[in-house]
């Protein structure tokens, strides 16, 4: 495989939109390659934020007065821009969380708790992070259900084959990424999903690092729940979808009590609200929120192919440049791969790693990357991390070459 | 101090010449207290044997793997400890602890032993990496006082 070792012309130049990219850490300019963890937002996500918070903020959706209906208008209008942004058919099968966790623990406590006999099974893959691991181990041995793992091969691509034998008839919920915060794999949600529906199986699509970089049709995708973070995406933290299919989330029974969920509430009896309020208890993160339907507005604006061939062009730039590294082993070598790129120099620690680059002004992250079974599969104690966002150039990766080259030294 | 000295600092001789060729590594067969030490943020993990006659440290070793700073600090800590009664462990574990996280540190103990301890110092520049230099101490603590919960830096 040849690279050029120059790109053409990048595609996007968006660095200057992000407020935080524009500093010096330890006296170089900051290169930030660790959107994977979380995104910077753009000047337009905090003004929006800022903005609501000086002139719109009261309290959503049973205010008389003006303020609350500008506040509602605001937060109800990110709901509709995240519904045309995922392609979702309807409103009410957007609902407001605060992150993918969240989502994730919805949908096992309140889509499958219930569900859940004796001799049923939860299928999940070896390459989640966390957040698509816990909430389904906790399910299970509340319901004393089985939990099973798919295997994943050398390259960190899950074993569809051996995926597709695991759906059985005890399957009651597929769980699986979109793409793997640590090893960056795309996985072939199609198939995937097209062999799950033939067998009756629930899918849930961990989109927290899709949503950043493709662009994303939940209708087209068939899946039946699709959960993303905002701060992923470019937006505030404490923000997230859980878009789910009308039908099972009409039949879902609340996740959490409390107000806005209700329509009624008296001693003998409460009345849960309509969708897709009625997974949404309590006062939201509203200024999130509309920075979240900022975010998306960004998005938009640029158009998600144009952000996906900007990452692509960028991510095999990232990728020769680290194979040529010497002593640099790439952990992830899927042939579909996203923003991500995890390695090992030599044999130093990737903690070390860290120190050093970031004393050169570049921010990778090291560790397990909240994916312990990933790294375990690979005998490593975790990797080295470097990941995309729409805003880095080659410069960035070039940058991080040399920073490489500079740890080398140190540890020769 | 200019920013390359401070990651010299950080990474001197002494430290990576530890992390290299860590001393007294491995298992310690005979040992009357062992403990081990995790730091969840970053999967440092180190086990600490220590083999206690009559209130002095006779033999110590320790295993595991994490990054050189902790390695480094393992490794200097059995050097440090070895032939020492426990009580004057204990000392230097309260020492050294305060030494590389308090922002008023104690005077450092007048012994030759931890003058090579110094070289750990340097961590203090580097507030994310205290807990790699402290991990191997909580440990032996835990060690000396044969605590079965594995320690960890939190």
């Amino acid at each position: 495989m040849s690279q050029p070792a120059e790109m053409r012309e990048p595609i996007l130049d968006c660095r200057a939109d992000f407020p935080a990219l524009h500093q010096e850490v330890n006296g170089h300019p900051l290169a930030y390659l660790d959107s994977a963890a979380s995104a910077q937002q753009p000047a337009a996500v905090i003004d929006a934020v800022s903005s609501y918070q000086r002139e719109d903020h009261a309290n959503v959706h049973r205010g008389v007065h003006t303020l609350s209906h500008r506040a509602t208008d605001a937060y109800e209008g990110a709901r509709d821009k995240l519904r045309d942004f995922i392609n979702a058919a309807r409103r009410t099968e957007i609902v407001l969380t605060s992150g993918t966790t969240e989502s994730i623990n919805l949908v096992a406590q309140s889509f499958c708790r219930p569900r859940l006999r004796e001799g049923d099974q939860v299928l999940i893959t070896h390459l989640e992070h966390h957040s698509n691991i816990v909430p389904w181990q906790l399910v299970t041995e509340q319901t004393d259900t089985q939990l099973v793992v798919a295997p994943i091969n050398d390259h960190g691509e899950v074993d569809v084959d051996a995926l597709i034998d695991l759906m059985t008839d005890d399957v009651r919920m597929l769980a699986i990424g979109h793409v793997s915060n640590a090893l960056g794999t795309i996985n072939p949600l199609k198939r995937i999903i097209c062999e799950a529906k033939k067998r009756d199986i629930p899918v849930l699509v961990d989109g927290a690092q899709g949503v950043p970089h493709l662009p994303i049709d939940v209708q087209a995708l068939d899946c039946d729940f699709y959960a993303f973070s905002g701060h992923k995406m470019f937006g505030p933290t404490g923000t997230g979808v859980l878009w789910g299919r009308e039908t099972l989330l009409d039949a879902m029974p609340p996740y959490k009590g409390g107000g806005d969920m209700i329509l009624e509430v008296r001693f003998d009896k409460t009345v849960f609200n309509e969708l897709p309020y009625k997974f949404e208890a309590g006062t939201p993160n509203i200024a999130g929120v509309v920075g979240l339907g900022a975010a998306v507005d960004y998005l938009t604006s640029i158009g998600m192919d144009k952000v996906h061939a900007h990452e692509s062009a960028v991510h095999d730039y990232l990728v020769a440049q680290l194979a040529d590294v010497e002593g640099v082993r790439l952990i992830g070598t899927a042939k579909r791969k996203a923003s991500v790129q995890s390695f090992m120099l030599d044999d130093i620690h990737p903690h070390d790693l860290g120190t050093i680059l970031d004393h050169q002004g570049v921010a990778i992250r090291t560790g397990h990357h909240c994916a312990m079974p990933v790294m375990e599969r690979f005998g490593l104690p975790g990797t080295a991390r470097a990941s995309l966002g729409l805003y880095n150039s080659t410069d960035d990766v070039d940058r991080l070459i040399g920073a490489l080259e500079k740890a080398r030294q140190i540890f020769a | 101090m200019s920013n390359a000295a401070e990651l010299r600092d950080l990474y001197r001789e002494l430290i990576l010449d530890h992390a290299r060729a860590p001393r007294n590594f491995g298992k310690l067969d005979a040992a009357t207290h062992d403990a081990q030490g995790i730091n969840p943020l970053c999967g440092d993990k180190l086990h600490v044997y220590l083999q206690i006659d009559d209130e002095r440290i006779e033999k110590l070793s320790f295993e595991g793997s994490g990054c050189a700073i902790s390695v480094a600090s393992a490794s200097l800590l059995t050097d440090a400890i070895l032939g020492l009664s426990v009580q004057a462990a204990a000392e230097y574990f309260e020492t050294v602890t305060a030494r590389l996280t308090q922002v008023d540190p104690p005077a450092p103990l007048k012994d030759d032993r931890l003058e090579k301890l110094l070289a750990l110092e340097g961590v203090r520049d580097y507030p994310t990496r205290v807990k790699c230099a402290t991990l191997a101490w909580h440990a032996l603590n835990s060690a000396l006082q044969n605590s079965a919960t594995p320690a960890t830096t939190e």
